[in-house]
Order: C-alpha cells, then sequence, then structure tokens
C-alpha cells in the first residue's frame, strides 16, 4: 500500500484541463506554463481511442484494451459513438446501415445503445470516455481534476452540444466551455506561429467535417464565419473501402461477411490500415483474414482517389459559403491549417490548395492540436493566459414557427457568440392561458426543413381579450452556443414562467440521474478496489505464514500458540472470498498478531545464522 | 442600453469602421464571459447579457443600412416591414420585365434584370451615403424622414434582386 498525499492547501487555482472528445480519438491536454501538452495515458500512449466495451464482469473497458474487444467482443463494443450524440431515433437509421450500432428500445427523442445486456445513452457512453481521461490526468498531475474545456464540432447544433456538456456533467466534469474544434486549433496555431492575419481552419475528422475563417489581432481570435457537415469524414471513406471488399468476398468466398461483427470490425482495421498507407505509398494490398480464408486486393493511390473524390468534394461547397460569409476573398486568406487525421491523404490536400490557392499548412500535428487549443482556452477561463481571447459564432440561424410552417429568424448564423433576440408574443383567443413558442435551428424557409430545437411553452398568461397580452421572449445563445429563453409579461413586468421542451436529448432530471448512478457506481469501484486489495494483502501474508512453518523457529513454539496461527489462517480463509474489505483486513490483523512471536523468532535465527556465517 | 452609447459613440450615421472594430475589441475584452467563469454566478450571468448586448450593438452598427433602421427607430421613426405590395411606380417597368422573364424562364432576360437591380441598389447607396452625411451635419429630421424613404426603396430592390438571382 502506497498512500498518495494529496495537498489540497497550496496548490493554487484549480487547473482546468482541455478535452478533445473525437469520434475516432480523444486527448486531454494542459496548459504546462506558456505551452499546452497533451496528457498521456498510462500506456503512454497520447491518443485514447473513443471505443467503450462493457467488459464480462460488468466492468467499463476504454481506450486502447477496448479496441482489441472490438474484434473479439462487437456485440458489447461500440465506437464512433459520438455520431449519434444529441440524436433521435428517427435521425439515425441512414447510420444503422453504416453502423453496428445496437439500438435498444428507447424514446424518439434519446437513443440507447446496447452492449451486452446493459443499454446505455451516447451522452452516458461519451462520458465512459471522458472519465477515463480524467483519471489519466489525474494520474498525471496528482490532483483531482473537475473543471474542463470540451471541444465539439464548430457545426454541432443545440442538442448536439447539449448532448456533450451531458456527458462530462456524468463524467464528473463541471463543462466551463464549450469550444469549436477549428477555433481551439486556430487557438493553438494562433499562440505557435501567425499572430495576425486571416486564417482558414480546415477540419475534416472521423466523423465530422468544419471550415472556420478567423481574423487574428492582437491576441483577439474573432471567426468570422463557420460552416461545415456533422456526417463527413474518415468514417465515409472506411465505409466505402469496406463495401467494395465486402462485394468482393462476398463473389469470392460466396459469403455475405456484412451481418457478422466480428469480420466486419475486423475488416474495418485492415481497411483503415490500408488507407493511412496510401497516404505515404503509392499503392498497397488490403488483407484480410477470416477463418482462415484470405482475401487480398491491391489499390492504387489513383484508384482511392476517384473513389474517395465525392466525399472530398462535399467539402469544398461549405469552404465557398464559408469563404463568402466571412466577408473576405479567397486572396486575403494569409494561411489554410489542416486538423484532423483525414486531412493526411494528398487528395483532400490538393483540393484544398487548388480551392485556397495556397499550400496549407501542415506542420502542426492535426491529431493533436484541437485539444492543444483546448487546453489554451482553459487557460484562458482559469486566468492563466491573459492577453488571448475568443470570438465564436453560432453555426445555424435560429429562428421560430410562424403561421403555415414558415420560420421566422431571429438570430442569423456567423453572428458572434453570445448574441440574443428578443420578440413579443401575444394570444389569439380571449382568456388564453399559453402560448407555444416553436423554435427552430437552420437556413431554409420551412420548419420541417429545420432541425427542431425546443418548444417552450409561456404557461399561466394572465387571462385578458385576445391580443392584449403582451409576453417578451428574450432568446441567447450563450458562449457554449447553447440556447436559453427567459420571458417576462411586458405590461407587468412579472417574469412569465416557461416550460422547456426539448425535442432531442436528455431532460435535466435523466442527466441528474446518470450522475447519480455514476456515483453510485464509482462507490461500488471503489468498494470492489478495495476488496480486491485487501485479499492481495491476504494472499501476501497467508504466503509469509505458510513458508514460515517450515521454519524451524515454528516447531519451537509452543502447541497453544501454533494452534493460535491455524484459527486465524482458517478464519481469514473464512471470509476472504467476502465482499467486505473491513471484515478481511479484520482477519488479516488477527492473524498478524498472532504470528508476531514467530516472525520475531524467525528473525532472531537468521540473525544468528548470519553471525554463524551460514545460510538458513 | 443604447448601441450608439455603450460603444461611446456619437449618435451618427457615418462611422469609422477601423475604428468601431478596436472598440469592439476592447470592450470584448472588458465584458466577455471568459473572463468571469471563475466569478459568482451573479458575475457571469452579467458579463453574459452584457456580450450579447455588445456583439448585438456592434451587428447593428457595423452594417449601414442596419445601423441607420437602428437610428431611425431611435428617433421614433416607424421602419416596420414593408408588407404593401404596391409597386413604386418608377419600378413598374422593370418589375413587368422581370416578371416577363420569369414567367418565360428566360436566364438571359433575368440576368439583364439582375444587373439593372444591383445598378439601382449601388446608386441608392451612394444617394443613401450621401444623405448620412448630411443628416450627421444637420440633425435635421428631415433628412431621416428622407433616408427611411430610400431604405424602403432599397429594400423592395433587394428582394427583387433575390428574386432575379437564379440558383
Amino acid at each position: 500500500m502506497t498512500p498518495v498525499q494529496i495537498d489540497f492547501g497550496n496548490s493554487g487555482p484549480e487547473r482546468v484541463v482541455g478535452i478533445d472528445l473525437g469520434t475516432t480519438n480523444s486527448l486531454i491536454a494542459i496548459m504546462d506554463l506558456a505551452h499546452p501538452e497533451v496528457i498521456p495515458g498510462e500506456d503512454g500512449d497520447r491518443l485514447v481511442p473513443s471505443i467503450v466495451s462493457l467488459g464480462a464482469k460488468g466492468e467499463i473497458i476504454v481506450g486502447n484494451p477496448a479496441r482489441k474487444l472490438l474484434i473479439e467482443a462487437p456485440d458489447r463494443t461500440v465506437y464512433s459513438v459520438k455520431r449519434l450524440m444529441g440524436k433521435g431515433a428517427a435521425d439515425i437509421q441512414e447510420e444503422l446501415k453504416l453502423f453496428p450500432f445496437r439500438i435498444a428500445e428507447g424514446s424518439e427523442s434519446v437513443i440507447r445503445i446496447a452492449l451486452g445486456d446493459r443499454t446505455f445513452t451516447p451522452p452516458e457512453i461519451s462520458a465512459f470516455i471522458l472519465r477515463q481521461l480524467k483519471k489519466n490526468a489525474e494520474a498525471h498531475l496528482g490532483e483531482p481534476v473537475t473543471k474542463a474545456v470540451i471541444t465539439v464540432p464548430a457545426y454541432f447544433n443545440d442538442a448536439q452540444r447539449q448532448a456533450t456538456k451531458d456527458a462530462g456533467r456524468i463524467a464528473g466534469l463541471e463543462v466551463l466551455r464549450l469550444v469549436n474544434e477549428p477555433t481551439a486549433a486556430a487557438l493553438a496555431y494562433g499562440l505557435d506561429k501567425r499572430k495576425e492575419g486571416i486564417v482558414a481552419v480546415y477540419d475534416l475528422g472521423g466523423g465530422t467535417f468544419d471550415i472556420s475563417i478567423l481574423k487574428l489581432h492582437d491576441g483577439i481570435f474573432e471567426v468570422l464565419a463557420t460552416n461545415g457537415d456533422t456526417h463527413l469524414g474518415g468514417d465515409d471513406i472506411d465505409i466505402r473501402l469496406m463495401r467494395i471488399a465486402l462485394e468482393d468476398i462476398a463473389s469470392e468466398w460466396g459469403e455475405d461477411l456484412s451481418r457478422d461483427g466480428e469480420a466486419v470490425q475486423t475488416l474495418r482495421r485492415d481497411v483503415i490500415a490500408a488507407k493511412e498507407r496510401l497516404s505515404f505509398v503509392p499503392f498497397t494490398t488490403l488483407s484480410f483474414e477470416f477463418q482462415g480464408k484470405k482475401y487480398a486486393r491491391e489499390i492504387t493511390r489513383e484508384l482511392f482517389e476517384k473513389l474517395i473524390e465525392d466525399i472530398v468534394d462535399r467539402t469544398l461547397g461549405p469552404c465557398r459559403d464559408c469563404i463568402r460569409d466571412s466577408g473576405v476573398t479567397v486572396e486575403q486568406i494569409d494561411e489554410v491549417v489542416l486538423v484532423g487525421g483525414s486531412t493526411r491523404i494528398p487528395k483532400v490536400r490538393s483540393a484544398v490548395e487548388v480551392l485556397f490557392r495556397a499550400k496549407p499548412h501542415t506542420d502542426l500535428n492535426p491529431d493533436e492540436v484541437v485539444a492543444l487549443g483546448a487546453a489554451v482556452q482553459a487557460g484562458i477561463l482559469a486566468g492563466s493566459v491573459e492577453d488571448k481571447l475568443l470570438l465564436d459564432v453560432t453555426p445555424l440561424s435560429l429562428g421560430i414557427e410562424t403561421m403555415g410552417g414558415v420560420v421566422s429568424k431571429l438570430i442569423h448564423r456567423n453572428s458572434t457568440i453570445p448574441a440574443s433576440a428578443t420578440e413579443t408574443f401575444t394570444t389569439a383567443v380571449e382568456g388564453q392561458r399559453n402560448v407555444l413558442i416553436h423554435v427552430v435551428q437552420g437556413e431554409r424557409e420551412l420548419v420541417k426543413d429545420c432541425r427542431s430545437l425546443a418548444r417552450f411553452d409561456l404557461k399561466d398568461i394572465d387571462p385578458l381579450p385576445a391580443g392584449m397580452a403582451r409576453i417578451e421572449v428574450r432568446f441567447l445563445i450563450d458562449a457554449n452556443g447553447i440556447l436559453s429563453v427567459t420571458a417576462r409579461d411586458a405590461r407587468t413586468g412579472k417574469e412569465q414562467s416557461v416550460e422547456i421542451k426539448p425535442s432531442y436529448g436528455l431532460s435535466d432530471e435523466q442527466v441528474e440521474a446518470m450522475i447519480a448512478e455514476s456515483i453510485e457506481r464509482a462507490e461500488e469501484d471503489f468498494n470492489a478496489r478495495q476488496v480486491v486489495e485487501a485479499r492481495v494483502e491476504a494472499d501476501t501474508i497467508l504466503a509469509a505464514v505458510d513458508k514460515a512453518k517450515r521454519n524451524d523457529a515454528y516447531v519451537e513454539l509452543a502447541e497453544e500458540e501454533r494452534q493460535h496461527i491455524t484459527d486465524a489462517i482458517n478464519q481469514l480463509l473464512l471470509v476472504y472470498h467476502s465482499d467486505d474489505h473491513l471484515l478481511i483486513r479484520g482477519k488479516i490483523d488477527q492473524l498478524n498478531q498472532v504470528t508476531m512471536k514467530l516472525a520475531e523468532n524467525i528473525m532472531n535465527t537468521a540473525v544468528r545464522g548470519v553471525l554463524k556465517g551460514t545460510k538458513i | 442600453m443604447n448601441y450608439f452609447d455603450f460603444f461611446d459613440l456619437p449618435h451618427k450615421l457615418d462611422v469609422d469602421l477601423a475604428d468601431l472594430e478596436r472598440r469592439f475589441h476592447a470592450l470584448s475584452r472588458k465584458h466577455h464571459p471568459d473572463r468571469f467563469t471563475l466569478k459568482s454566478r451573479a458575475e457571469q450571468q452579467q458579463a453574459l447579457d452584457d456580450t450579447a448586448l455588445l456583439n448585438d450593438a456592434y451587428r447593428t452598427l457595423r452594417d449601414p443600412i442596419k445601423r441607420a433602421e437602428y437610428l431611425l427607430k431611435e428617433n421614433g421613426f416607424d421602419i416596420g416591414e414593408q408588407k404593401s405590395n404596391n409597386v413604386p411606380p418608377e419600378l413598374l417597368e422593370e418589375v413587368f420585365a422581370l416578371n416577363m422573364a420569369m414567367e418565360e424562364m428566360d436566364r438571359p432576360e433575368l440576368e439583364k434584370s439582375r444587373q439593372r437591380f444591383v445598378g439601382m441598389q449601388e446608386e441608392l447607396d451612394r444617394e443613401l451615403a450621401a444623405k448620412f452625411s448630411g443628416y450627421d451635419a444637420s440633425g435635421d429630421r428631415n433628412v431621416l424622414a428622407e433616408i427611411r424613404g430610400l431604405l424602403n426603396r432599397r429594400k423592395y430592390i433587394s428582394n427583387l434582386i433575390v428574386t432575379s438571382t437564379l440558383p
């Protein structure tokens, strides 16, 4: 036992960590003096794969150890869960065709994923990843970590942001800020390289694509515009290659492997490896082995580039829109920064170069730059980075439903956040007590083409003739890009009660319940560890006593003393398998007591032996 | 709080955008919620409200049209949505040509219409800029009334530009 002394006294202000909660990998970083540093996990790896598995004993396994289980236990393991954050059942039908997510019976607004015999919501799964990162940081820093900045794709909508915040809360982290990934990257980049000018950040990750254009001036990082696609990334490339291989295999082997979890995950691993090799060599062989059978196919970079052409093209539209919205011309953009693992693909780089008419900047590690930026933002919030300030924007317009299902926009996309808008509502019939406001996000004219965000019910309106009530409603998007709504009666100035019915995601009560459950589980986990430790200690002493019994000193003990030892051993063995670590420790202490004299005798014999120069 | 006052600027229609941006950055540094994360809840809420106001104000003041509308409203002018479908008489001929082109999906004609509208808008913007300076120099409410007329006309023309722009 090595008790760790934690000094809460003079550690100064609490550290705030920066977390990149990625589709494929997650990282945690911290400001170390003037520079952000990624904190490695126990295995020394800086990237924690965003993979979660439910072990046979009900324990949660995260990261590299879970990666193996993706193949060995595909029905208990999940990856790319970020794609499901903030989604409803109807949203994910397309996703289900491509991903082996096992969706359990859930509600329309919240998905539940089955791992073995248990089910979890996407925020809970993400919370497992966050908890692992938190643990890594705590082990590294030797102090508790409770406050974090977490990055999200810039193009994440309100529900997706809320789901990420919920994940943080469930993991026991106070999420001080959600930061957009490209903005975080710009912050890390701006700290290091360029201090002034216009910078475009092109971020193509595992599952999402973002483009942001920023103006850097005197420590202020002002986002001019952002655009993207939350369903576009390296995963799509993998799926395309896998489909081809599965078709080949079906015709070569006469076997459809697409329903076999183990086969699909093995193939996915091999496809990703081939894809990654193609960024460095002109051709490679995709080889796959399953149940003694072999499949191999040579893929040239030329063929690969043809295959992914439309995926790369899909990033260009948002880029053009972003340039237009930013109010700058392509020529005015000083640098393009590449972020995300998929930007290692030469085809992606050349497409970016053609569009922006400039060689993209590649000397930052595209896997780490977002986490590093998150750490810088954490430093800003903690007060340790004083001269920098991020001014971000909302990626999507916010509107309300009006007559005929038409959207009336209140806050336009690319507005700097925090941003607000105030609207006055009234009643349509005499004595009406409620007004329902339907809030949507998106750029389209009709409600049905936008994303429903929530319904706000203005309640207990004073009964008045039609059109007389005047309820002033304030819509406020905070610095995290999350909406809140308050209302007041403009005639009386009284606060008006508003009931929020989010269209997607967890209610506050659900999150609270999950936090409570996770604390309970943490206690369970803690207790389990104590029991394991007590048993290890019992093993040690039992082995020592066993060895001592073969020593001459044992025979020299009185009959009664030997009986005490035998009794104490038996009592310890009796409680050995109990789940009460205090009970086990009590019996260990007892055995320690009754063997004290034996130990002394052995020690004396040993000393005598040494003095005589003989070995015992 | 009044947007001009928040930026400590005179209530005028001509604004130096570089100076406005400098003020915006300085005020952001002062009020932004990032500066108050570890402070009390009340201070955080205040920072959020102040910054939302700052951003809303900056968005309005940096755009000459929105800025003018804001100043008109401040001076008691009603600039509510012009719901009337009445075509301004001087545009009758143009709108008629546009409708014809729309009906026949005549792309070259539509493009010609669009270019004429863009030209009109540019001319209007020059006219507005002159009126802005005129108001700033005189503070004459009659000039504001003229500006309101020009803004309404501009709104109508920008709608025509949208209509005549084909995807």
